[in-house]
C-alpha cells in the first residue's frame, strides 16, 4: 500500500501513545486494498488519527463512530470498517451502542485507544480510570471502581476480544490485521499512556506480557481478562483473549436484498383494496 | 340516514379486533365505491380499556369524521355508554348480544356463533361482520370475496361462522354500490411506498408510537427490498443511518417527539457531514412522553430548530395520504440533491388514520439522481462551488471520501483556520439559498377556495378537516405543506386580499402562528385544540362562525 500520509499537521503532544497506534496502524493496512477500508473516527486525541491517514473517513459524534460504522458496514458489506475511539467514548458516552454493537455481532472493529482518561478535556476520569484518581473534577480523588471493558465485551458475546500496548507496535498490527480478518465484531482494547495527564510507560512495560494464541472457552478468557483489575497491582495480559467463529449481523441482514431490483408499487397496492 | 355519506363507530375492548373489524368494514365499503377516511382510537395498552375506530364512508372524499354516527356497532357495553350519545336520530345500534344488554337495535350472536360451530376466540370479527353484512343488505359472497383476501388462516371455518350470522339476521338497509374500490391506506403506509418509490433503501428505526407503523409496514413489504434494522435506541439510529448514507444507501429513519429529540445532535451532523438522510418526526401531545396513541403538533417549533449550530433542513408536513405519498419521495430526492436532513413532520391523526388513496398521484415520484462525482479531477468531498452543492462519491471505489463532523478543508481534514472556517461556512450558506429557491420554484403550499376577507392557515392533518369546514363556510384555506425553508413569498401571494387570518392548529402554545409572524404574516385569532383528539366539522364550524 501507498504512503497513508496526509497534509494535516499532527498535533499529539510529543511522545503521545497515539503515535505507536498510528504505525502499528498503517503497518496493517499493508495488507489490505487502500479502497476497501473506511475508518470511523470519535471525538477526543484519538480522533485525530483520521486526519493523518489518506482513507476514506467518517468522523462522527462523540460516543456514536461506532454507530455510524455499524451503518457503514451495513450499508456496503464489502468495506473494512475500522472505529477509532477513546475510552471515554467506548465506554462513557457510547457505552450502549458498544454493548449491542457486540451482541448482534456487527462486523466491525473497535479500536479503543485506553489512555484511562478524558486528555483533550485536559484530562478527567472514564469509566476505566483507576480509582482514587487526582484530576480537576475529582480533586479528592476519584471515588469509582473501574469497569473492565475487556469483562464487559466478553458478555455482551463479542466475538472477537483483545488488548495491545501502543508501544509493541508489531504486537499491535498483528491484532489490529486478526481483528479485521475476522468476521463479526472486533473489539482491541489498546493501552496508550497519554504523556500530558497519566504517563504510564513505565508502568505498562514492567506489567505487560504476551499470551499464546489459542483456542479458548470463555471461562479460560475471562480468567485472563480479569487477571489485571485496572489497578496499581497484577501483571497485564496482552493478545487475543477470545475469538469465535459465527455470522455477522450485516452478512444475515444482506442476505435478501438484491441490488437493482425494480420496485413495483402497484403490486404493493393489490394488499390494499 | 343519508345514503351516501355513512359514519359509522366500532368500538370494544382492547384485543377484541374492534380496529381490524372497521378496516374490513371500510373494504366493504371501498369496494362499493365509497371513499373512506378512518379516525382510530385507541388507548396505550394492550387488553382492556376502550378502543374504537369511526369511519366515514361517503360518496366524495371527506377526510375527517361526522359528529353523528349513523351505525353504531358496539362489542362491549362501553362502546354503548360512551358513543350512544352521538347517534343519529335515525341511527342503526348493532351489538354484540353475548356481551351487551341492549333492547333497542339489532343484536348479533358473536361469541355463541363461534362457540357452537367449534371457532376459535380470534373468529368473533368473522361472526359479526357476516351479521352486519345482512343488516346492511349485502350479498353473502360480497363479504366472501372480501374475507379470503384478509384472513390468510382457517378461511373455511371462518367462511362457516360468517355464514351462519349471516343467516340469523335480516337485512335492514341497503347500501348502494357506487363505484370501483380504491387501495385504503393508512398515512403511515403512503409515506413509506412513496419513500420507497424515490429509491428508499434502508428504514432503520427504534419502535416509538405512532411512528412504529412505518417500521412494521417496511418489514413486511417482501417485494420493495428494503433493508429494515430495528437498533437499541435513536441515537443509534440515527447515527447508522448517517452511516448507511454515506455509503451511497437511500435511508430513513422514523420517531416521534421523544426519540425524535434523542436524534437531534445528529440532525447537527448530517449537516455538516452533508449526508442526506429523512427523519420522520410522528407527533403526539407533549411535552415529555405526552399522550402516546393520541395527537398534536406540538413539535412544529422544536422541529423546526431542531439541531444546533448553524444550518437549514427541509421541514415538509404533508396534509393527507395523497400528500403522504408524494412529499415523502420528494423528501428522499430533496435530501440526496442537497445532501440535507429532510424532516417530514406528521402526526398520529395522518400517520396512524386510514384514506382512500388516489392512485394518480403515484406518477409524481420518481428517484431523481443524486449530483456525482465526474472524475475529471481529484475528488473531494468538500469543494467549494458556486451552489453550494459538491458532487457526492462513495467509498469502496476509486476515490478516498472523508466526511466529517468536525469542520474541515475541502478534502475533509479537520480545520481550525479561520478563513477555511469562514469558506465552508459560506459555501454552507449558499446550499441553504439554493435550498430556497427550490421551494420558491415548487408548489410548496396549497391554496383551497378564492376571495375571500378571510383565511384559515392550518398545516398537515388538519388539512382534511379544515378544509370540509372552509368549503361549507366560503372561507379560503391556506395549507403550506413545506414549512422550512418557508414559502414566504408564496403564502404572501395567497394571501393578497385577505385582513384576517385565522390558524388552526393542534397545539396550545399558538406555534404555527409564531412560524407565521415571523414571515410576515399576522395572525387575527387562532384556533387551538389540544387535548389529543380531532376536531369534528360541527364543532369547528361552530367556532369559525364565532370569530
Amino acid at each position: 500500500m501507498e504512503n497513508l500520509q496526509t497534509k494535516a499537521i499532527n498535533t499529539w503532544c510529543p511522545g503521545c501513545g497515539n503515535f505507536g497506534v498510528l504505525a502499528a496502524f498503517k503497518k496493517a493496512m499493508e495488507s489490505y486494498n487502500k479502497e476497501d477500508v473506511v475508518i470511523v473516527s470519535d471525538i477526543g486525541c484519538s480522533s485525530k488519527i483520521i486526519d493523518y491517514l489518506n482513507l476514506s473517513s467518517f468522523d462522527s459524534l462523540h460516543g456514536r463512530s461506532i454507530s455510524t460504522a455499524s451503518g457503514i458496514k451495513l450499508g456496503n458489506p464489502n468495506l473494512k470498517v475500522i472505529a477509532f475511539i477513546g475510552d471515554g467514548g467506548a465506554l462513557n458516552e457510547g457505552i450502549s451502542h458498544l454493548i449491542h454493537l457486540a451482541k448482534r455481532n456487527s462486523d466491525i472493529t473497535v479500536l479503543m485507544h485506553d489512555n484511562r482518561l478524558f486528555a483533550l478535556t485536559t484530562g478527567q476520569f472514564t469509566a476505566v480510570s483507576p480509582k482514587g484518581l487526582k484530576t480537576r473534577s475529582t480533586p479528592e480523588g476519584l471515588v469509582e471502581d473501574p469497569l473492565n471493558p475487556l469483562e464487559l465485551m466478553l458478555d455482551s458475546n463479542a466475538t472477537f476480544i483483545a488488548r495491545s500496548y501502543s508501544s509493541k507496535i508489531d504486537h499491535l498490527a498483528l491484532i489490529i490485521k486478526k481483528a479485521i480478518d475476522h468476521e463479526g465484531f472486533s473489539f482491541i482494547e489498546v493501552l496508550q499512556p497519554c504523556i500530558s495527564f497519566m504517563d504510564n510507560f513505565k508502568f505498562y512495560n514492567e506489567k505487560i506480557y504476551e499470551i499464546e494464541e489459542e483456542k479458548r472457552t470463555k471461562q479460560q478468557a475471562r480468567k485472563l481478562i480479569e487477571e489485571w483489575k485496572y489497578a496499581e497491582v497484577g501483571n497485564i495480559p496482552l493478545g487475543v483473549f477470545y475469538s469465535e467463529v459465527k455470522d455477522s449481523y450485516e452478512k444475515i441482514m444482506n442476505r435478501e436484498i438484491i441490488k437493482d431490483k425494480a420496485v413495483n408499487i402497484e403490486k404493493c397496492l393489490e394488499a390494499h383494496l | 340516514m343519508n345514503k351516501k355519506d355513512f359514519s359509522i363507530l366500532i368500538g370494544g375492548a382492547a384485543g377484541q379486533g374492534s380496529r381490524k373489524a372497521g378496516l374490513i368494514i371500510a373494504k366493504i365499503f371501498s369496494s362499493l365505491g365509497y371513499k373512506i377516511y378512518i379516525y382510530d382510537d385507541y388507548q396505550s395498552l394492550i387488553r382492556g380499556g376502550h378502543s374504537f375506530s369511526l369511519i366515514r364512508a361517503s360518496e366524495k372524499e371527506n377526510n375527517c369524521s361526522k359528529k353523528k354516527i349513523d351505525i353504531l356497532l358496539a362489542l362491549d357495553e362501553k362502546t354503548i355508554q360512551e358513543h350512544l350519545k352521538d347517534l343519529n336520530e335515525d341511527g342503526l345500534i348493532i351489538f354484540n348480544q353475548d356481551k351487551v344488554k341492549e333492547e333497542k337495535g339489532i343484536g348479533i350472536a358473536i361469541e355463541s356463533t363461534v362457540k357452537e360451530l367449534g371457532g376459535i376466540p380470534i373468529m368473533a370479527n368473522t361472526a359479526l361482520l357476516g351479521g352486519f353484512a345482512k343488516i346492511i343488505g349485502l350479498d353473502f359472497d360480497f363479504l366472501k370475496n372480501i374475507l379470503e383476501k384478509e384472513i390468510s388462516k382457517g378461511i373455511e371455518k371462518n367462511l362457516e361462522i360468517a355464514k351462519k350470522a349471516y343467516d340469523l339476521e335480516e337485512a335492514k338497509l341497503k347500501i348502494e354500490d357506487i363505484g370501483d374500490s380504491t387501495p385504503l391506506l393508512t398515512g403511515n403506509e403512503a409515506l413509506s411506498l412513496g419513500v420507497v418509490a424515490a429509491g428508499l433503501e434502508m428504514y432503520i428505526a427504534y419502535p416509538m408510537t405512532p411512528a412504529t407503523g412505518i417500521l412494521h409496514y417496511l418489514a413486511g413489504l417482501k417485494d420493495c427490498n428494503v433493508l429494515v434494522s430495528q437498533l437499541e435506541n435513536e441515537i443509534a439510529v440515527i447515527n447508522a443511518a448517517i452511516g448507511a448514507a454515506y455509503t451511497g444507501k437511500r435511508t430513513m429513519v422514523g420517531t416521534s417527539g421523544g426519540g425524535f429529540a434523542l436524534m437531534t445532535e445528529a440532525i447537527s451532523l448530517a449537516a455538516m457531514s452533508e449526508t442526506p438522510i429523512v427523519i420522520v418526526n410522528s407527533q403526539r401531545p407533549g411535552p415529555a412522553t405526552g399522550v402516546p396513541t393520541y395527537s398534536g403538533q406540538g413539535d412544529l417549533l422544536f422541529t423546526l430548530n431542531s439541531g444546533h449550530g448553524d444550518l437549514v433542513r427541509f421541514v415538509i408536513a404533508p396534509g393527507d395520504v395523497n400528500e403522504m405519498f408524494v412529499w415523502s419521495g420528494k423528501a428522499m430526492n430533496l435530501a440526496w440533491k442537497y445532501q440535507t436532513p429532510v424532516i417530514l413532520l406528521t402526526e398520529k391523526d395522518l400517520s396512524e388514520a386510514t384514506f382512500s388513496f388516489d392512485k394518480k398521484v403515484l406518477s409524481e415520484v420518481k428517484k431523481e439522481e443524486a449530483l456525482m462525482w465526474d472524475k475529471n479531477k481529484e475528488y473531494q468531498r468538500y469543494e467549494l462551488t458556486e451552489n453550494g452543492i459538491s458532487p457526492l462519491f462513495f467509498p469502496g471505489n476509486d476515490a478516498i471520501v472523508k466526511s466529517t463532523s468536525y469542520e474541515h478543508d475541502e478534502y475533509g481534514i479537520s480545520t481550525e483556520d479561520e478563513e477555511m472556517i469562514k469558506k465552508m461556512q459560506d459555501k454552507r450558506l449558499r446550499k441553504f439559498e439554493s435550498m430556497k429557491k427550490e421551494i420558491d420554484n415548487i408548489e410548496a403550499i396549497n391554496v383551497y377556495g378564492d376571495n375571500s376577507e378571510t383565511a384559515v392557515v392550518c398545516v398537515g392533518s388538519l388539512k382534511g378537516i379544515v378544509k370540509s369546514v372552509c368549503e361549507k363556510l366560503g372561507i379560503k384555506m391556506i395549507q403550506p405543506i413545506v414549512l422550512e425553508p418557508f414559502p414566504q413569498k408564496q403564502a404572501l401571494e395567497a394571501l393578497k386580499g385577505v385582513n384576517k387570518v385565522i390558524c388552526i392548529e393542534a397545539n396550545a402554545l399558538g406555534q404555527l402562528s409564531k412560524v407565521l409572524a415571523q414571515n410576515n404574516i399576522k395572525v387575527y385569532k387562532s384556533i387551538l385544540k389540544y387535548d389529543g383528539r380531532p376536531f369534528n366539522e360541527e364543532d369547528l364550524k361552530d367556532q369559525l362562525k364565532n370569530i
